[in-house]
């Protein structure tokens, strides 16, 4: 493969930036994009403010009219799905990804396996949006009036209020598929920069307008669902536009940078720079500097670089009391409780992140895949926890169960050679037959590891000798590297199942060590409970993986899906068992998120959450900084 | 109606019962030892991660949870940590069983031997053994036998080998292991031994706790205990202990399975072995301790016809349902849960809670046999004096009756329809002719010596009279349960001078709160079982409940009548213990003294015909009538000093219980609940 990285130090290089390109993936590098690094003033602050912002948009992936590049009822990019072709094999479109393009001859069998699912069973999606089923808008002319006036871009056309009206819960984009619409904002606006929003906030403050921030639209909590009980005007506040590298201080290893900034484009601007952050969520394609703020995310390199909360150094919100931002850009202080913690996580209830300070590291000079094959799920858990235990956890660590380790498998890309495939036979052999590994449970650890090249194999051996002691075996850079593609195409799949009868989501949570087994044997059998007890006519998919270490526990990532057919409210039914799924989780001494947030979608167990008095610190809170509910989103509280 | 609703969906425990099959009928026709030596391949566990005993010893010494406590005891007495250790391995090594399958193959041998001489059949409910093989492949499961007799632990792992299912592991007194030979045979077909009474011991305790989670956990086998704690020497179900339902419930509780299924037991004898042994125990004949040479002189009951066993495995209820809604899981985030803690309020109420349901649908699936109905006949007919018996045809109207009515109330009553009546009564006198006489067409108990009479003194022979009634008596209260809310109405409405439904329901509620250690009475139900009661009775045509008031109808005397004089035994001997406590009961009545004071006294009164109720005798439900008293408070118990375990009587409060008892006091104020 690509990244086999033997190499001279250019070659390291290569690798480096090839890895970032398969994450970030694909993008034809922007030819010239000196500007964005300056430290631009914002433009609408002059008169003249809809000029020239095309060239703003160069090299950056997000345009104001999403629905030109990005699925209005689906997942990513419009040019990228999986599909089943006309053979009936599976097949991945476009030339975004390294998937791009691939025939997955496992794919098939996989699904109709694991689900029941069957090709002949197929449910079309409603292919254009019926803006006729689209609620005019109710505008409030007088803050459309002072609006116009200040020259701030916006709309009412109906594909861009629907775009802003959901996230990516699996209600939503069934809804969608559906053509059904329920509440959407009455109108989009494009702030281009921090004063923009300013102003933006003002009127709204002023008008008595709802305001929603919108970032890069990912949510997975039903955050930016409009409360249907909402009787203003709501203006959807989408921050793509204010996507620029303001500086970057090669002294402190900090970049300021505007809110809206899609996480693709962050770091490939940075690493021009020789930086990265090392912000990777899964989301980092589309999801914003802003929103990892608002939603307090993690990447999967925390264990360098830490969360967003270790990353953020300064950062400036809109308020509707004013704009509220500490004075200095010192590393840590001791003034009273982080006003930073008041920001983070507060899901767009309190006002608009408009520009953030953020820690930056040079790119990494060596990094290297590798995977794990353990026995069984036990023994998996055990070598992460001993991993933790000794602080040498590399920039990644993933330990997925059998049925994830099945379904990468089933993931892979038909290979071209015959020598390749021989070699999986191989040692697929080794495994089962010679260590006597049960293929049914056996699972799966992926690790990557990044740094200076000799630290980095040092490491690693590290690593591998722990995982030894654990029954562990070395299973090559290939079987990592895949895994963590996947995480980037995982989304498009959900599409196809959708296309087949079958829905499904994750959800995550975070547990003390000693209960991680525990909670996912409980939640697994909990929901493949439920799903049996909802007359759900085929076993759903349960499957969990441990995808981040911590000294005191770990994060852990659940998938359901299920095929259903039969079903006469299937998104009724999925949605019990999620909530039966939370409570297991609750029960379990996991928390209510790790990093997707509450948003309306959890909010019925904050107050057990952070107890009663949490809960009345936090309303206070935004009964101060937001007395009229400018921003009602209604999440969180 | 809206009682009918409660009562039908009063308790998910309850189903449509299953039929039987006899698994005498095939060992009657094959070889036995072709029997016990076939293939045994049971189903076991998904999750099981297989083990032998020895390791599984060195998982408990080597939990987290006992080297905690190993490291407290350390440091609060100053022992060193290897001595305690090694004082655990001896506990461990003390109770540990040794479950070999050539043990039980060679009591499948002995036992299918025995049990053909001495029973005519021993049935099974199939399907319950079905549900059981999937159960026990899913969870982790915990059998919940009812306690009758020795036989019931021999008789379980008998069945489950039979149907070739995973032996269990069964907790057993530690008095059995005074059998020397007996007991490490006990041990290796799996029983482990608890001491009885290990107070304040923690390491015992985490010994004992983590040997039982640990095995359950690891789906090793499933635990087999019983909820009541001893053999019921009465047949009534015994108030549950809670201790062992506790240790398993705590792996769920904690998250440790995701799941524990219990499966309640009944197994009900049609004659139990220890019939007049339980009678002289009761009396106070001190009971013989359990030795080798003992059981061998039991083998002359190996001539006797001992009638049919019928074992129903009930649904298996899963803790996590029982659970539901009832228990914030969530309270185990907050600590390790390896540190031992005392169960909060919470959690001891749904364990006990979820006890009296177990037992309950213990009661509900045990199987009642004509004789029953007989029995409890036959002794209100002696206690309302009637000297010469009741004539054979009046005793089967009554019964045919009892039987209607019975079944009416849902007992689970085994009789054979397509046998006449007159027949199905005779052939139950004849296996009982021990306690009941037949001559001339009349029937009655047995109570005069059949041997010309050895000079007795009057005592001695109420005694031996006594021993007759309680044995009796031992079959009568097997069909309580069916009766006892309704039993408990009837007194209400009989006490109260009125109709009106919240001065009934009050009667009610105090009888009820009165009872509730005598009886299967689920704590904090009243209302519900006052409900069950109104429906049972209304369905019967016994009453009409209307809003505010409850109607006997013309029909519904007859039934009251039987119904109040099941209960008045009770009551009578509730009352008598009141008044010994007031009258005789000197400054230092300690608890010892209280039986023999109590027996005393009855003996005293029986004689003068003071009292007509022979079965008060019973020390069962004096010291069930003394553990209400204390728990009323009109009793209480000193500690500490010298006083210890003296008696301390409320004279007033004692007095004011016996008069309303005896319907001469209104009850006082409504209890707690109110309709």
């Amino acid at each position: 493969m690509a990244s086999n990285s033997s190499g001279d130090e250019s070659g390291r290089h290569q690798t480096a930036r090839h890895r970032l390109s398969v994450i970030a993936g694909h993008l034809q590098r922007p030819s010239d994009r000196n500007a964005a690094l300056l430290a631009v003033d914002c433009k609408a602050q002059g008169s003249k403010p809809n000029v020239k912002t095309s060239d703003r948009d160069e090299g950056r992936t997000v345009p104001r009219r999403r629905q030109e590049i990005m699925k209005w009822n689906g997942w990513g990019y419009s040019d990228s799905r999986f599909l089943f072709n006309k053979k009936g094999q599976a097949e991945f479109t476009g030339k975004r990804y390294r998937l791009s393009g691939m025939i997955i001859p496992g794919l098939k069998d996989w699904m109709e396996g694991t689900f029941g699912a069957n090709l002949q069973h197929k449910t079309q999606a409603t292919p254009v949006l019926n803006t006729s089923a689209v609620q005019p808008p109710m505008l409030n002319e007088a803050f459309v009036e002072e609006l116009k006036s200040t020259g701030i871009p916006f709309s009412h056309e109906a594909e861009d209020r629907v775009f802003r009206a959901h996230g990516h819960c699996l209600h939503e984009i069934f809804a969608l598929r559906d053509g059904k619409i329920g509440r959407v904002p009455d109108m989009v606006v494009w702030p281009n920069c921090h004063n923009d929003v300013v102003k933006i906030v003002e009127l709204a403050c002023k008008h008595n307008v709802c305001l929603i921030p919108y970032g890069g639209g990912t949510s997975v909590s039903s955050a930016l669902e409009c409360p249907p009980e909402e009787t203003r005007s709501i203006v959807s506040l989408d921050t793509s536009q204010m996507n620029r590298i303001l500086w970057i201080d090669e002294k402190n290893l900090t970049a300021h940078v505007e809110s809206g900034i899609v996480g693709q484009d962050l770091e490939r601007l940075l690493n021009e720079s020789g930086y990265c952050t090392g912000h990777e969520p899964d989301s980092m394609e589309f999801s914003s500097l802003g929103g990892w703020v608002a939603t307090r995310a993690s990447g999967m390199k925390k264990n360098i670089y830490g969360n967003i909360e270790d990353l953020v150094v300064h950062i400036k919100m809109v308020t509707p009391r004013g704009v509220i931002e500490k004075s200095c850009q010192g590393p840590r202080m001791s003034t009273g409780p982080d006003i930073h913690h008041f920001i983070l996580g507060s899901e767009g209830t309190l006002g608009v992140v408009t520009e953030v300070t953020i820690k930056i590291r040079p790119i990494p000079e060596y990094q290297k895949y590798g995977s794990v094959v353990f026995p069984n799920f036990e023994q998996g858990v055990a070598c992460l926890r001993e991993v933790a235990r000794q602080r040498c956890a590399p920039a990644s660590i993933r330990l997925m169960d059998n049925e994830q380790f099945k379904f990468g498998h089933a993931l892979k890309p038909q290979v071209s050679s015959i020598f390749t495939s021989f070699l999986d036979g191989l040692k697929k052999f080794y495994i089962t037959k010679f260590k006597g590994f049960d293929p049914n449970r056996l699972c799966v650890a992926t690790l990557l590891f990044e740094g200076a090249r000799e630290k980095v194999l040092q490491h690693e051996k590290q690593v591998y000798d722990i995982a030894a002691k654990f029954g562990g075996l070395a299973a090559g850079e290939d079987n990592g590297q895949r895994g963590y593609m996947l995480t980037f195409v995982i989304a498009y799949l959900r599409d196809l199942g959708m296309d087949y009868y079958v829905i499904g989501e994750s959800f995550e949570t975070s547990v003390p060590w000693d209960r991680v087994l525990d909670i996912c044997r409980n939640v697994k059998a909990r929901i493949i409970r439920e799903c049996k007890d909802k007359g759900v006519q085929f076993p759903p998919l349960s499957t969990c993986r441990v995808t981040q270490t911590y000294d005191a526990g770990a994060c852990v990532y659940f998938y359901f899906a299920f095929n259903y057919r039969g079903l006469s409210d299937p998104v009724h039914v999925y949605e019990q068992v999620e909530h039966a799924a939370r409570e297991e989780i609750l029960a379990n001494g996991g928390s209510l998120s790790h990093h997707h947030g509450v948003g309306k979608l959890r909010k019925e167990w904050m107050r057990e959450t952070v107890s009663n008095v949490g809960v009345g610190m936090l309303k206070s809170v935004k009964d101060y900084v937001d007395p009229n509910n400018i921003f009602g989103n209604r999440n969180l509280l | 109606m809206a009682s009918k609703a409660v009562y039908s969906h009063r308790d998910p425990m309850l189903k449509k019962r299953d039929d039987f099959e006899d698994i005498l009928e095939e060992r009657r026709n094959t070889s036995d030892l072709r029997y016990a030596l076939r293939c045994y391949t049971p189903a076991l566990y998904k999750g099981l991660t297989p083990c032998t005993a020895s390791q599984l010893k060195t998982m408990v010494l080597q939990s987290d949870q006992l080297l905690y406590v190993i490291n407290q005891v350390s440091k609060e007495t100053g022992t060193a940590t290897d001595e305690i250790q090694s004082e655990a391995e001896a506990i461990l090594e003390e109770m540990a069983h040794r479950l070999q399958l050539s043990t039980i193959r060679f009591f499948a041998f002995t036992l299918s031997k025995i049990f053909k001489t001495l029973f005519r059949s021993i049935c099974v409910n199939e399907e319950g053994i079905q549900r059981l093989q999937q159960t026990i492949q899913e969870q982790p499961v915990v059998l919940l036998p009812s306690h009758r007799s020795y036989m019931d632990f021999l008789l379980m792992s008998y069945i489950l080998y039979t149907y070739d299912l995973a032996l269990p592991v069964i907790a057993a007194g530690m008095d059995f292991m005074g059998m020397k030979i007996v007991g490490e045979m006990l041990r290796m077909s799996g029983a482990f031994f608890i001491r009885r009474s290990f107070g304040g011991d923690k390491l015992y305790w985490t010994v004992f706790s983590e040997y039982v989670k640990i095995m359950l956990k690891n789906g090793f086998a499933p635990v087999e205990f019983f909820l009541e704690g001893t053999r019921s020497r009465t047949a009534k179900s015994l108030t549950p202990k809670l201790g062992l339902l506790n240790i398993v419930m705590d792996p769920f509780l904690k998250g440790e399975v995701f799941d524990i299924s219990l499966v309640p037991v009944s197994i009900s004898y049609e004659r139990i072995l220890e019939e007049a042994l339980y009678a002289r125990e009761l009396l106070g004949v001190p009971k013989p301790k359990e030795s080798t040479s003992g059981l061998f002189k039991a083998r002359k009951i190996l001539s006797e016809n001992y009638g049919s066993i019928h074992v129903y495995f009930g649904q298996p209820v899963s803790a996590r349902s029982l659970a539901e809604g009832r228990v914030d899981r969530s309270q185990f985030n907050l600590t390790p849960r390896h540190i031992p803690r005392k169960p909060s309020e919470g959690i001891q109420d749904f364990v006990n809670d979820s006890a009296f349901r177990l037992v309950r649908s213990q009661e509900e699936n045990m199987v009642l046999k004509p004789w029953v109905l007989l029995a409890a006949l036959l002794l209100q007919n002696q206690a309302a004096g009637n000297k010469l018996g009741v004539l054979v045809e009046d005793l089967t109207e009554q019964a045919v009756w009892l039987r209607d009515l019975s079944r009416q109330f849902g007992a689970f009553l085994h009789w054979p329809d397509h046998i006449p009546p007159s027949r199905v009564v005779s052939s139950s006198l004849s296996l009982h002719r021990s306690l009941v006489r037949v001559s001339e067409g009349r029937v009655q108990l047995n109570l005069e010596p059949g041997f010309p009479p050895p000079a007795m003194t009057p005592e001695e022979e109420l005694l031996s009279k006594a021993v007759v009634v309680l044995s009796c008596a031992s079959y009568r209260n097997q069909v309580l349960h069916v009766f006892i809310r309704a039993a408990l109405l009837a007194s209400a409405i009989h006490s109260v001078a009125g109709s009106r439904k919240q001065e009934i329901f009050n009667a009610f509620s105090f009888l009820r709160n009165m009872f509730s250690n005598e009886f299967i009475l689920r704590p904090g139900a009243e209302v519900q079982d006052f409900e069950e009661a109104c429906y049972l009775l209304v369905k019967s045509a016994v009453l009409q409940v209307h809003q505010q008031e409850v109607l006997v109808t013309d029909r519904g005397h007859r039934t009251l009548a039987f119904l109040t004089s099941i209960l008045d035994p009770f009551v009578q001997g509730y009352q008598m213990v009141c008044r010994f406590l007031c009258e005789e009961a000197a400054e230092s009545l300690t608890e010892k003294q209280f039986v023999p004071g109590v027996r005393k006294f009855f003996i005293k009164h029986l004689l003068t015909g003071g009292l007509k109720y022979v079965e008060v005798l019973s020390s069962d439900l004096q010291k069930n009538a003394l553990a209400a008293l204390l728990r009323l408070g009109a009793v209480q118990k000193l500690r500490g000093g010298a006083d210890e375990g003296t008696l301390k009587v409320n004279t007033v409060m004692v007095n004011s219980l016996e008069d309303t008892l005896g319907g001469k006091l209104p009850t006082q104020k409504p209890l707690a609940a109110r309709l």
